[in-house]
């Protein structure tokens, strides 16, 4: 209902722009986006956003759950587990490049690096751990990297997003960046991320469940059964920029990694809950 | 967002595109409009309205219904598929005619579909 009464406004007043995320600091954003998905979802408890679209309709939600017995990822995340404790050749292993030796820090990527200037994300910062040890980077959308990512989240599970977009002129730069790409309309089907998971989550497309940008970064790497295996969350960007029939960005881009940053912001105080599967 | 709306009302002015007067359409027009309505690569109108038989519609639009009461005027009805847009800049159906989604003629085809509803 609430959806028909936003479309209704916007129709009236034409500059009409959706409520959330319009805040001047990312605090305010963030604040204010879980203040419009209270409006639009007033029965759906704030920590039930790390769930997607099973928040937001009962008849998927009891199928998933139903299905939870045998999570697909399992033997992926085992795997993850086992090359992330197998040394490199150097005889260094992944746990020498990461805070806590990498257990339970999911929640703390991507973080800005001020020394460099640049988002880091999880899955870069292995691939940088490799390299600095003298092994090949792995390929970013799905295969060892995912499992490890998977395996890294699993160690994660329960805590809290806390990313921190410092004051500096770059952080806030990066911040606005992704924010910008997330509201930018782009392809020839002219949607921009927020016409679908700001403007429409709960709302069917065809046959597919919109979800909320709130919480969406939260189950990645996830096991998605059209995929048939685990892929991470730039694996989801390009696919829903290839859906809008505009040129996916590669992934680790500049570009996606400015818009993890927003997006996982946005989810500061949300649990980790990868790794999961969704349709 | 700001910017992005004002680049908008620029461009949408200059596109001046006029549907050409269309005598009755055959059946094979109208089934024709039916085919590219329906079709993921062309209209795709289903992922977002309910229509006629269109099966596992979306929601995210209203269901299209009524068509010659609610939409006398060939024109406007034109208009609103070549770029909805201009109606409303938060919208997000796809401005078929301005991306050079779907031609002139095709939108006329649609038309000639949706005006049986
Ligand atoms: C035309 C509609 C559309 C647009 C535009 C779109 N998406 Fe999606 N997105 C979907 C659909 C459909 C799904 C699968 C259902 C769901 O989980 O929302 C999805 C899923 C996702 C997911 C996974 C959510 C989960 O719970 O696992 C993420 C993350 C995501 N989208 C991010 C984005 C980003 C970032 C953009 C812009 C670059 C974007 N989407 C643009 C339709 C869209
Ligand atoms: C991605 C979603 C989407 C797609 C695809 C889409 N529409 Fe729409 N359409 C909407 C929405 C939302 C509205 C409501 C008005 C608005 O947003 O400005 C609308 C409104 C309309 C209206 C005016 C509303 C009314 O009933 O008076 C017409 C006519 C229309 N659409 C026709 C079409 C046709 C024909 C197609 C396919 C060729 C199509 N739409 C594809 C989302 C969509």
């Amino acid at each position: 209902m609430l959806k028909a009464k936003v479309i209704l406004v916007a129709l009236g007043a034409a500059l009409a722009v959706p409520a959330a995320m319009a805040g001047s600091t990312p605090e305010e954003d963030r604040k204010e986006a879980v203040e419009y998905f209270k409006q639009m979802f007033p029965d759906v408890p704030y920590e039930e956003y790390v769930n997607g679209q099973y928040a937001l309709d009962e008849d998927r939600r009891s199928q998933w759950e139903s299905l939870q017995d045998f999570p697909p990822y399992e033997f992926a995340v085992a795997e993850g587990k086992e090359m992330f404790e197998t040394p490199f050749a150097n005889g260094k292993t992944y746990a020498s490049c990461f805070e806590n030796d990498g257990i339970g820090v999911r929640q703390n990527y991507p973080y800005f690096d001020e020394k460099n200037n640049e988002v880091i994300t999880l899955e870069l910062a292995i691939n940088r751990c490799r390299e600095a040890n003298g092994e090949q980077p792995l390929k970013y959308k799905k295969g060892n990297i995912a499992s490890i990512s998977a395996y890294m989240a699993s160690t994660s599970q329960g805590k809290k997003f806390n990313i921190k977009v410092q004051d500096s002129a770059e952080a806030q730069a990066a911040y606005q960046a992704g924010k910008e790409f997330y509201y930018s309309r782009r392809g020839q089907l002219n949607f921009s991320c927020a016409s679908c998971h700001v403007q429409n989550p709960g709302n069917w497309i065809r046959a597919d469940l919109l979800s909320p940008a709130l919480g969406q970064p939260s189950n990645f790497p996830v096991h998605r059964s059209k995929w048939g295996e685990l892929g991470t969350l730039h694996r989801r960007f390009a696919g829903c920029n290839r859906n809008v029939r505009a040129e996916p960005l590669p992934a680790q881009s500049t570009e996606y990694r400015n818009l993890e940053f927003f997006l996982t912001y946005m989810s500061n105080g949300l649990p980790v809950v990868g790794p999961s599967t969704r349709p | 967002m700001r910017k992005t709306i004002i680049a908008m009302s620029f461009t949408t002015l200059a596109l001046g595109a006029a549907p050409h007067v269309v005598a009755e359409p055959s059946q094979a027009d109208i089934d024709r409009g039916k085919e590219l309505a329906f079709s993921r690569k062309d209209g795709n109108c289903l992922a977002c309205h309910k229509m006629d038989d269109g099966k596992l519609t979306g929601t995210i639009g209203p269901e299209l219904v009524d068509m010659k009461t609610r939409y006398p005027d060939r024109e406007m009805l034109f208009k609103r598929i070549w770029d909805e847009t201009k109606f409303n800049p938060v919208t997000v159906m796809p401005p078929f005619g301005k991306h050079m989604i779907m031609s002139k003629d095709e939108i006329n085809r649609v038309i000639d579909y949706l005006y049986t509803l």
